[in-house]
């Protein structure tokens, strides 16, 4: 069964991941004509009619950036693709990449084309070793059919891939810091300007791109941009994978056009809540946008709607938190991975995501005072928009959001001294009262 | 980065690479146009290859990228995953971020700690197993998830995770 109108098309077939499939379905098939018929001009043309955003986080028009390349420029031009995928709540590249890496390669070798970059790079994050060996064995591949090397499917364009393992840091799916990172530097953001399409790696003109963006290109390219935007809405064309995990009966990642209303994607295609689970909030971009309360679940999935409803499409990766977890500890939760994941390059992000948690462990352990929801709120804007790169923002935003949506359940921690709901607090301590049932292993 | 403070065990034997490392560090090496971008791939080499990166090896990376001992230990303890320390055959690494944690991983854990005697960062005496908490896999829809050196473990309750552990000798 199609598991989606274009990425997730042909996403189970067996054995996709190996050059042979791939090519059985179609793949690879439009590429020389491609590149015989359409300049790279014509390229950055076509992905800029088609409206694609990028679908790492930021949502910048795809086209637009690559059009940033200077064209006059001697140096040598490199093409990225972001696979650091670890924004809390995503899950997306890692089963595209998984099961379906030609279509990376043959995306990358169109951008790379339409960019003029020889060399291409995939930075994958550290925990991603077994997907690295996938992504490998069909570049391997690719080399082998002539797909990649000096001459791409007879074209002369030369393009060399290679992958890049992160070792452990959120930062590095910051397009400046994961530059820093694959030239072997600490993984910590640089200011922009100059932006990385006229200065990025090894100061030369980079184009970072996500992997679903990138996965994107050949079918644009191949159909053109009116057939693109059959899917989703005049503004924000084309689908978007979403990652939906929490208590729904069926989490995983589903491709669906964008616009499509939040309440569908978890009714429909969820199966809704576990049994004995409601709704309270839903955190529809990763982690670091604001969460939105039960009674917004019909806001259109699209850039704009959530624009309007205060928050973003982000990475697609939605967080759906029920009515008996305590807000307030969800959100300590998430201000801790900020806190473990600051570079600890600006003073407001490294000092403010510290002072956060420490507040929300007041209010959890029930010695809040009155004024710390203010407090907490007050740290967060002075995180939000000071720091070199978004991870304060994405530190910030989710706090404000949750106090903004959720005030009062944050004011009951401090007249109450404990929590209204928290079912995992329950069941920790239902399990910690519990005698040992279990032996040490050793 | 909210790390443990790292010290570095006392081992000063000097390290040079296994044949068949030294093939992998010369082929990534070709990767880039300078030495110090292949300090990551080197660094991952001599984890593979020792089991963890003592200070020998570090010292090695060093010498093979070029870059001031230093500064190879500043860049090996920016990333988590990069174990300065030895560990347990089997490193338990446990989600922890909010999406696992909705989906019971702080039971799980408590479930590993009082199974293995051991907490945070701790491995067992006989050295089978180092437990550690961790930040988000990306496996949100599959929690709560575990990695086990470079494996993935997922949709794991307490009995899938009694399982695994007793299939790790």
């Amino acid at each position: 069964m199609s598991r989606g109108p274009l990425l997730f098309k042909d996403i189970d077939t067996p054995g996709l991941a190996g050059l042979e499939v791939y090519r059985g379905l179609g793949g690879y098939e439009a590429l020389a004509e491609v590149l015989a018929k359409m300049s790279p001009d014509d390229c950055i043309e076509v992905v800029k009619a088609s409206g694609l955003r990028g679908r790492g986080g930021a949502g910048f028009p795809t086209g637009l950036k690559w059009s940033f390349v200077p064209k006059d420029t001697p140096k040598p031009k490199y093409l990225v693709c972001n696979a650091d995928e670890s924004e809390p709540g995503t899950f997306k590249d890692r089963e595209l990449i998984e099961k379906d890496p030609h279509l990376l390669i043959e995306g990358m070798i169109l951008a790379a084309r339409a960019i003029g970059a020889n060399v291409g790079y995939v930075y994958l994050r550290g925990e991603f070793a077994w997907i690295q060996r996938i992504l490998d064995r069909a570049i391997a591949e690719a080399y082998e059919a002539g797909l990649l090397g000096p001459s791409v499917a007879g074209t002369g364009f030369r393009l060399d891939l290679y992958t890049h393992l992160g070792a452990g840091a959120y930062i590095c799916g910051e397009e400046t810091a994961l530059l820093s990172s694959l030239e072997g530097y600490r993984g910590q953001p640089r200011l922009k300007p100059p932006f990385p399409a006229v200065e990025g790696l090894y100061r030369c003109p980079t184009i970072v791109n996500n992997v679903e963006t990138l996965m994107n290109v050949p079918g644009i390219l191949a159909n053109g941009a009116a057939w693109y935007r059959q899917w989703g809405t005049e503004k924000s064309p084309g689908t978007k994978i979403f990652s939906v995990s929490g208590p729904v009966r069926r989490p995983g990642n589903y491709e669906l056009p964008l616009g499509v209303p939040l309440s569908t994607l978890l009714n429909e295609h969820c199966g809704g809540m576990r049994d004995g689970f409601k709704v309270k909030a839903v955190i529809p971009g990763g982690s670091s946008v604001p969460p939105l309360p039960a009674s917004l679940l019909d806001t259109p999935l699209d850039f704009e709607s959530l624009n309007a409803a205060g928050t973003y499409l982000g990475s697609g990766g939605v967080i759906v938190i029920d009515d008996r977890t305590c807000i307030v500890d969800a959100l300590w939760n998430i201000t801790r991975f900020y806190r473990h994941e600051s570079c600890g390059k600006c003073t407001p992000c490294r000092e403010g995501t510290y002072w956060m948690a420490e507040v929300f462990e007041r209010l959890e352990r029930g010695r809040g005072r009155s004024s710390d929801i203010d407090l907490l709120d007050e740290v967060a804007d002075n995180i939000l928009g000071k720091s070199f790169c978004p991870l304060g923002d994405g530190a910030a935003m989710p706090v404000m959001g949750a106090i903004r949506h959720f005030r009062e359940e944050f004011e009951y921690h401090v007249t109450h001294r404990r929590c209204r709901v928290n079912r995992r607090r329950e069941e920790l301590d239902a399990l910690r009262s519990a005698p040992s049932a279990v032996e040490v292993t050793a | 980065m909210s790390h443990a403070p790292v010290t570095v065990a006392l081992e000063t034997r000097p390290l040079e690479w296994p044949e068949a490392a030294r093939k992998q560090v010369e082929e990534a090496l070709t990767h880039y146009p300078n030495r110090r971008s292949a300090v990551l791939p080197a660094l991952w080499i001599a984890q593979r290859t020792w089991g963890w990166i003592p200070p020998g090896a570090l010292r090695l990376v060093a010498r093979t990228v070029e870059l001031p001992e230093p500064e190879v230990f500043g860049i090996a303890t920016f990333y988590t995953m990069f174990n300065l320390q030895p560990v347990g055959r089997h490193h338990l690494q446990l989600c922890m971020t909010v999406s696992c944690s909705l989906v019971g991983a702080d039971r799980l854990y408590e479930h590993l700690r009082r199974r293995l005697g051991i907490e945070h960062g701790e491995t067992t005496p006989d050295g089978r197993f180092t437990l550690r908490k961790v930040e988000c896999l990306a496996a949100c829809g599959n929690g709560p998830c575990m990695q086990v050196n470079e494996d993935y473990y997922e949709n794991l309750d307490e009995a899938a995770v009694d399982r695994i552990l007793e299939r790790l000798k």
